[in-house]
This record gives C-alpha cells, sequence and structure tokens, in this order.
C-alpha cells in the first residue's frame, strides 16, 4: 500500500496550494481580524510545506548539483518562518487589543480611519 | 543834589502808581488825589531844581555845553561780556544798556514841560473825573504814563528809551480804553497799540542797526561816533536806520500813514487826550528824531523823507479838520496836523524850531483839550459842535483861555504859536538854498485851514445860536476851580512860551534855540565838514540877509490866520439849528471826503486788515489769512491727503497682489492643483483592508500568469 501509494512531491505541492488558496481565500472574505490572522497563518504554513517539500526533494538529488543529505535550506527556512509567523501573530494580536480598545470592534471593515 | 538824584523824577509817579495798584481800591478819592498829584508836584519841583542845576553845571568851564550823565547800573548785558555780538566790522562788542540817565537842553525842555503840564492835567483830573467811577485807577494809569514818559525823556540809551516807548504805549491804551464797558473805547484802544506795534517794529529795528553799526547804543557814544566823521553823508546803513526809526515816531507821532489810532484816541477821557495825545506822548517820535539829529544829519534821504511826510501829514490833517463836527475830534486831527510841522521842521534840518513847536504846542493844545473837557463837563457829556453853540458868557474862563489858545494855535502875534510856527516856515522857506520851498507852500496852506479849523470851532461851541437840548441847556454851569485853574495856567503860557524864542529879526534873540544849541549845534558842523558848506552857507547868508524876506512872510502867515479866521467868522458867526457848511455848500463831495477822513479808515480795512470785501477778493491780514487757511486747506492739506490717498491705493493693490497673485496662485495655486489632482488618485483608496489585499492578490496573480504565459 505504501509502495503503491507514493507520496511525492506534487502531492505537497497541491497541498500546499490548497492551503494557501484557502488562507488567500480567508484573508480576503472573513471580516474577524482574527480569522484574518489564523488565514494569514494558514497561508505561511503552506508556504513552510512548500520550503520542506522542495528541501525534501532536494535531498534526493546528487550532492554535485548541491543536494544530499545536507541540502537542508529549505527545513531551516522554515523554522524561521514559524518563528516569524509567532511573531507577526503576537504583533497582530497586540494590534488587533489595541484596535478593539478603541473601537470596541475587530472587524476589518471598520479600520478605515486612514481612509482620505 | 536834584540832578544827582535825577532817577527819583521818574520814581516818584512810579511810587503813585504802584500805591494805586495795590492798595487804590480801598483809598479815598481825598487821598488818591494827594498820592498822585503830589508825586507829579514834587516831581515837577525836581524837575525844575535838576534843570536849573544843569545849567549852572553846564556853564561851568569844564562841563561847558557838556551833557549830564548819571548810569545806576547796567541793566540790560554785563560787563564780563556773555552778550557779545559783532558789529558790521567784525568787532565784538558787549551788548550794554544802562539804567542810565541823560540831562542835556534837549532832554531838559521835554522834562519840564512833561512834568508842569501833566502836573496841570493832573489837577484838573480831580474836577474832571470827581463823578467818575475808577477814580484810582485813572490816576494810577495817569501817574504809571507820567513814569514811563519820563523814563523815554531822561534815559541815556535808545533801549532804555523804548522802554519808556513802550511803556507810554501801554498807558494809552489803557486809559483809551478806560471807559472798557463802551465798545467803541476798546476798539479804540487796540487799535492805537496795533498800530503804534508797528511803529515800534521799525524803532526796534532801527535800534538793532545801531547797535550793529555803531556798537553801541548809548546816545552819548553814537552821537559821538556819528560825530567822527567816519561815515559819508547818505551811508546807506545809516539811512536804513533812520527810516526805521522814523517808522517808529511815525506811528508815536500819529505821522501819515500811521495817523489813524490818534482821532479814535478821543475815546479816552479828555484829560488823556490833552496829556497823552497832544501834549506829551505824541511828540516822543519828535524827541526821537531830534535826539537822533547826529544821525539823521548823515542820512539826507531820510531827513527829506521825514520832511515830505510831515508836511503832508500836516495838510492832510488839517484838512479833514476842517468839517468834523466832534469837538474833540477836530482838535485830535489839529494835533496830527502840528505834530506834521514839528517833523517838518526836524526833516528841513530847524531841530530847534522842531522842538520849540513841541514846547509851545504842549501847552496851547493841552489847554484847548482841557477847554474842550471843560465844554463837555458843561454841556453834560455831549461832544457834537452841532449840539452846542453860545457858550461864550455861560462858562467865560473856558471861553476865554479857550480863545487864547486858539490865538496861539492860528498863529497871531505875539502868541505862542506864531513864533514857533513862524520859525518853522521860514526854516522851511530858507533852508538848503530853498530846496524845501514847495513844502513851504504846503505849511502855509495848512496855517490858513488851522485858523479856519480852530475859529470855526471857537464859533460853533462859544458863539451863535444855543442848540442844545433844553434839559442840557438848564446845566450848564462853569467848571470847578480845580479845573479852571490849570486852564488860566495854561494860557498864561500859551501868551509867553513863545516869547523864549522871540527871533533875532523881530529884535529878539531866541534864547530858545540858543539853549538847544549844544545839542544841535555840531550838526551844523558836521554838514560843513562833509562837504555841503557851501548849501549851508547860502542858507545862513539868506537868513542873514534877508530879514526883510522874514517878515514878509510872517506877514503873510498873519494875514493867512486872518483870512482863515474870516472865513469861519463869515460862516458861523450866526450858527443856528441846522447851519450851513460853507465846504458842503461849495463841493459836496469834497466835503463828504473830507467828512469821511478820505475813507482812510475804509480803505486799511479793505487793504490791511481785511474786514471788508472787495468783490469777493478779501485783502489784508483777514485776506491773508484766508489765503494762508485755503493753502493750508488745499495745498497742504491737500498733499499730506494725496500722499494718504497714494499710500492706501498702493496698500489696496498690494493687498490684492498679496491676496491673489501671492496667496492665490504662488501659494494656495499648487495646493488647490494637488488638490485636483487628488481626486482620481484618491479613487483608489476606499479603505477596506480586504480589497486591498484583493487588488494585490489579482495582481500577484496576474503578474504570476503573465510570466507563466507570455
Amino acid at each position: 500500500m505504501g509502495a503503491m501509494f507514493h507520496i511525492s512531491t506534487l502531492h505537497y505541492l497541491v497541498l500546499g496550494a490548497a492551503l494557501f488558496l484557502l488562507g488567500v481565500i480567508g484573508v480576503l472574505t472573513r471580516r474577524n481580524v482574527v480569522i484574518v490572522l489564523m488565514s494569514i497563518e494558514l497561508i505561511l504554513n503552506a508556504v513552510n510545506l512548500n520550503l520542506v517539500a522542495f528541501s525534501h526533494y532536494w535531498q534526493g538529488m546528487p550532492a554535485r548539483l548541491g543536494g544530499g543529505a545536507q541540502a537542508l535550506h529549505g527545513q531551516v527556512f522554515s523554522i524561521f518562518v514559524i518563528t516569524d509567523a509567532a511573531a507577526e501573530a503576537a504583533v497582530g494580536l497586540g494590534i488587533l487589543i489595541a484596535f478593539f480598545r478603541n473601537k470596541e470592534t475587530v472587524n476589518v471593515d471598520e479600520v478605515n480611519l486612514l481612509k482620505w | 543834589m536834584f540832578l544827582s538824584h535825577i532817577w527819583l523824577i521818574p520814581l516818584l509817579p512810579a511810587f503813585g502808581a504802584a500805591i494805586m495798584f495795590f492798595f487804590g481800591r480801598r483809598l479815598q478819592k481825598g487821598t488818591v488825589s494827594a498820592v498822585c498829584v503830589g508825586a507829579i508836584v514834587l516831581a515837577f519841583i525836581m524837575a525844575c531844581g535838576a534843570v536849573s542845576q544843569y545849567s549852572d553845571w553846564s556853564s561851568a568851564p569844564e562841563n561847558f555845553h557838556k551833557p549830564y550823565q548819571t548810569i545806576l547800573y547796567t541793566w540790560l548785558g554785563t560787563d564780563t561780556g556773555h552778550m557779545t555780538y559783532a558789529t558790521h566790522d567784525g568787532t565784538p562788542t558787549a551788548f550794554q544798556a544802562d539804567a542810565g540817565f541823560l540831562l542835556d537842553p534837549l532832554s531838559s525842555i521835554w522834562l519840564l514841560f512833561v512834568t508842569g503840564v501833566g502836573m496841570l492835567i493832573h489837577i484838573y483830573s480831580i474836577g474832571y473825573m470827581a463823578h467818575e467811577g475808577g477814580y484810582f485807577r485813572f490816576f494810577g494809569y495817569l501817574n504809571l504814563f507820567m513814569f514811563s514818559m519820563l523814563t523815554l525823556i531822561l534815559a541815556n540809551n535808545y533801549v532804555l528809551m523804548f522802554v519808556g516807548w513802550e511803556g507810554v504805549g501801554l498807558c494809552s491804551y489803557l486809559l483809551i480804553g478806560f471807559y472798557f464797558h463802551r465798545k467803541s473805547a476798546t476798539d479804540a484802544g487796540n487799535k492805537a497799540f496795533i498800530v503804534n506795534r508797528i511803529g515800534d517794529a521799525g524803532f526796534l529795528l532801527g535800534m538793532f542797526f545801531i547797535a550793529w553799526y555803531f556798537g553801541s547804543l548809548r546816545f552819548t557814544e553814537v552821537t559821538h561816533i556819528a560825530h567822527s566823521g567816519r561815515f559819508v553823508i547818505g551811508d546807506p546803513i545809516i539811512t536804513a536806520a533812520t527810516l526805521l526809526l522814523f517808522v517808529g515816531a511815525c506811528g508815536k507821532s500819529a505821522q501819515l500813514p500811521l495817523y489813524v489810532w490818534l482821532p479814535d484816541a478821543m475815546e479816552g477821557p479828555t484829560p488823556v487826550s490833552a496829556l497823552i495825545h497832544a501834549a506829551t506822548m505824541v511828540t516822543a517820535g519828535v524827541y526821537m528824531v531830534a535826539r537822533s539829529n547826529a544821525l539823521f544829519v548823515l542820512a539826507p534821504t531820510s531827513m527829506k523823507t521825514v520832511a515830505i511826510v510831515g508836511a503832508l501829514t500836516a495838510i492832510f490833517a488839517a484838512s479833514i479838520g476842517l468839517v468834523q463836527n466832534d469837538i474833540k475830534r477836530v482838535l485830535a486831527y489839529s494835533t496830527v496836523s502840528q505834530l506834521g510841522y514839528m517833523f517838518l521842521a526836524l526833516g528841513v534840518g530847524a531841530f530847534a524850531a522842531g522842538v520849540f513847536h513841541v514846547f509851545t504846542h504842549a501847552f496851547f493844545k493841552a489847554l484847548l483839550f482841557l477847554g474842550a473837557g471843560s465844554v463837555i463837563h458843561a454841556m453834560s457829556g455831549e461832544q457834537d459842535m452841532r449840539n452846542m453853540g453860545d457858550l461864550g458868557h455861560r462858562i467865560p474862563i473856558t471861553h476865554g483861555t479857550m480863545f487864547i489858545a486858539t490865538l496861539a494855535i492860528a498863529g497871531i502875534f505875539p502868541f505862542a504859536g506864531f513864533f514857533s510856527k513862524d520859525a518853522i516856515l521860514w526854516e522851511t522857506w530858507s533852508r538848503e538854498a530853498g530846496a524845501y520851498r514847495v513844502l513851504w507852500y504846503v505849511g502855509y496852506a495848512t496855517a490858513l485851514m488851522t485858523a479856519f479849523y480852530m475859529s470855526r470851532l471857537m464859533y460853533l461851541t462859544f458863539h451863535g445860536h444855543p442848540r442844545m437840548r433844553h434839559d442840557a441847556e438848564h446845566h450848564i454851569h462853569e467848571s470847578p476851580v480845580s479845573m479852571t485853574a490849570p486852564l488860566v495856567v495854561l494860557a498864561i503860557c500859551a501868551v509867553f512860551a513863545g516869547w523864549l524864542g522871540w527871533p533875532h529879526s523881530l529884535g529878539g534873540s531866541d534864547r530858545f534855540t540858543a539853549f538847544l544849541e549844544p545839542v544841535f549845534a555840531r550838526e551844523a558842523n558836521v554838514l560843513q565838514e562833509q562837504g555841503r558848506a557851501g548849501q549851508l552857507a547860502a542858507g545862513e547868508e539868506e537868513e542873514q540877509h534877508n530879514t526883510g524876506t522874514e517878515w514878509l512872510l510872517m506877514g503873510l502867515s498873519l494875514a493867512a490866520a486872518g483870512v482863515g479866521w474870516g472865513m469861519a467868522w463869515r460862516s458861523y458867526r450866526h450858527a443856528d439849528k441846522g447851519y450851513a457848511e460853507p465846504i458842503a455848500a461849495v463841493a459836496p463831495p469834497v466835503y463828504n471826503t473830507l467828512l469821511n477822513k478820505y475813507y482812510v479808515d475804509e480803505g486799511y480795512d479793505y487793504v490791511f486788515t481785511g474786514r471788508r470785501k472787495l468783490g469777493d477778493v478779501r485783502l489784508g491780514v483777514l485776506g491773508l489769512g484766508e489765503v494762508s487757511a485755503w493753502f493750508d486747506t488745499n495745498v497742504v492739506d491737500g498733499a499730506v491727503n494725496a500722499a494718504g490717498w497714494i499710500t492706501r491705493l498702493t496698500a489696496t493693490f498690494s493687498s490684492w497682489w498679496d491676496k491673489w497673485i501671492i496667496d492665490g496662485i504662488g501659494v494656495n495655486g499648487p495646493a488647490i492643483l494637488a488638490r485636483m489632482l487628488s481626486y482620481p488618485a484618491r479613487l483608489f483608496e476606499w479603505g477596506l483592508v480586504q480589497w486591498y489585499a484583493l487588488v494585490m492578490t489579482a495582481g500577484l496573480v496576474g503578474f504570476v500568469f503573465y510570466y507563466v504565459y507570455h
């Protein structure tokens, strides 16, 4: 079953794309800032998935082309992205709280103070 | 003792005036009379003593013919020279004026008749002013006047003389306006003061010329320098100085064209007219010119001017006097006319004759005025001769004394006026080899007029039919002794005063001229030194060898007096109500012109004061004021307003420029432009974060497709 149902890089990419698409739709359509932030997390994780997938793919390539067991850049980079996502979530929630204190709402369509 | 205390003479009346000023209101009339009249009596006694001592003093060989001068202190300027000025040749000179007194024959004569006549008039005033208000005020002013007049006479320099000159002017003003509740009186006072001011300006300027040219204002020093021979005859500065001095004399002594104040001065009480406006103050101009004789002989132009102005004034005023109806006005014009005679004499160089006429005139004119005052007193204040008549036997003393004065002024032998007037006419005829003979005719015609208007006055007042109202007629009475006594004394003087100058041609010794010789003799020497010996000798020769001519002229004068008298006798002897004026019958326009005083006052109103308009034009002072006002309103203010208008216009433009060009185009323009340009840009900013994200995503997708399928 395992051999027959080989999970290739393409599968990861399709899953990443799907996650990315879900994130984008969430960011664009949901009014609640919390959910928008969560959708951003989805997008970032989709990116992480791609990074890890391509990193795994490179590990299977010959070393003269830069592949091999040592080709861990993408995985390392995904760690950075996760860190960045945490930081981003902290900043975003901070803004959210400050915003809520002023407007008593968390709807993103009401954030229009800087509109002309 | 009198001579060394000569400064007491003016101080005595000043003391009287001071008492009247501080305590007069509280004093009894008797006390007032005692103080004021007493001061003048004392001054007169001191004056007599001083003159008598002076004649002794100056007869002594060491002082022979020298003026007596005593200087109390330096009144103006100091010895330290802080008032130093440069004379015309650049010499630094200290400006100095002493409180000093000078007694010489000239001032002796004035001193004697001013104190003498002044004393008589003070006594007369006791009676005349007895029922008037302001008794102490009147006597205070009179004493102040005497102080000023004596200062003027006894001053040893021009500055102190000017102090007295202004003082008498002030007192004249105060006394003309004595009845200050009457507008005509205050107007007359103002007129006198203002007209005199014009003359005073001339005096001052003349004085400055002398200070600048001679470096001194002391009479003795100026005379000495003038005699030194340093100046040519006709020196223009001396001519200017003397002409200016003569302007001053014209103002004070009522000569053309400044005589207009004197007839109006008759608004004052009659003793004032007698003292100030007939006998004493108005002769101050004559005194000043005579005092400056050393200067005048150096300026033939000035001498000619003096002579011509004098002669013209004489006949001009006499002709007006022919038809006046106010008894005091006739006498006023007579005074102006007689002053003209005096200046005629001075102008032709006969200083002694001029002074002689001043001397005799003081007595008979004071007498005429006091007599007129007595008449007015008797007539209960009536001054119009048309309402008099037949007073002769009702007030006999007044009539008699005035008759003597009339004979004197008309020049009937042997009354005082005969000698002085004939001296003047003879000198006019003979001086400068007859160069002034044309003026003799003027003087001669004046003599005839004088006789006419004086006899007219006598006939209208004392003879003919009574023309007064009945209540006034019942009230007629002879004046009290205090008034008639001075009349009698003055009448005696009017008879005998002239005998002092009994001429050589009539076998006399002309002691008057001899007495004045120390003052005027040097002038003849100067003339000789300066090369006019020929003319002078010719004149003297004529004088010596033409006694016959002199007799002829005397005869002619007497004839003129007789003719004038006869004409008046014929016309006014039987004057009844509505009597006819002979001049009006012969030539009405002439009569009207004379009655209206040649319209001089009206002319002055048009030309100088500008109280009346010539069409739409106003001349004179008011005209000048109007022109100035017009100039100020239209030109000065116009310029100011124009400057303001231009400023405002510029400011308006500047403000418009700032608002619309600088602010509008320069500052707001880019802003508006930026705003306009911002509208399409703003359309992209509709404020929904998620739309932005959608556009971003769409753009991203677009790029991806572009690059993938390109």
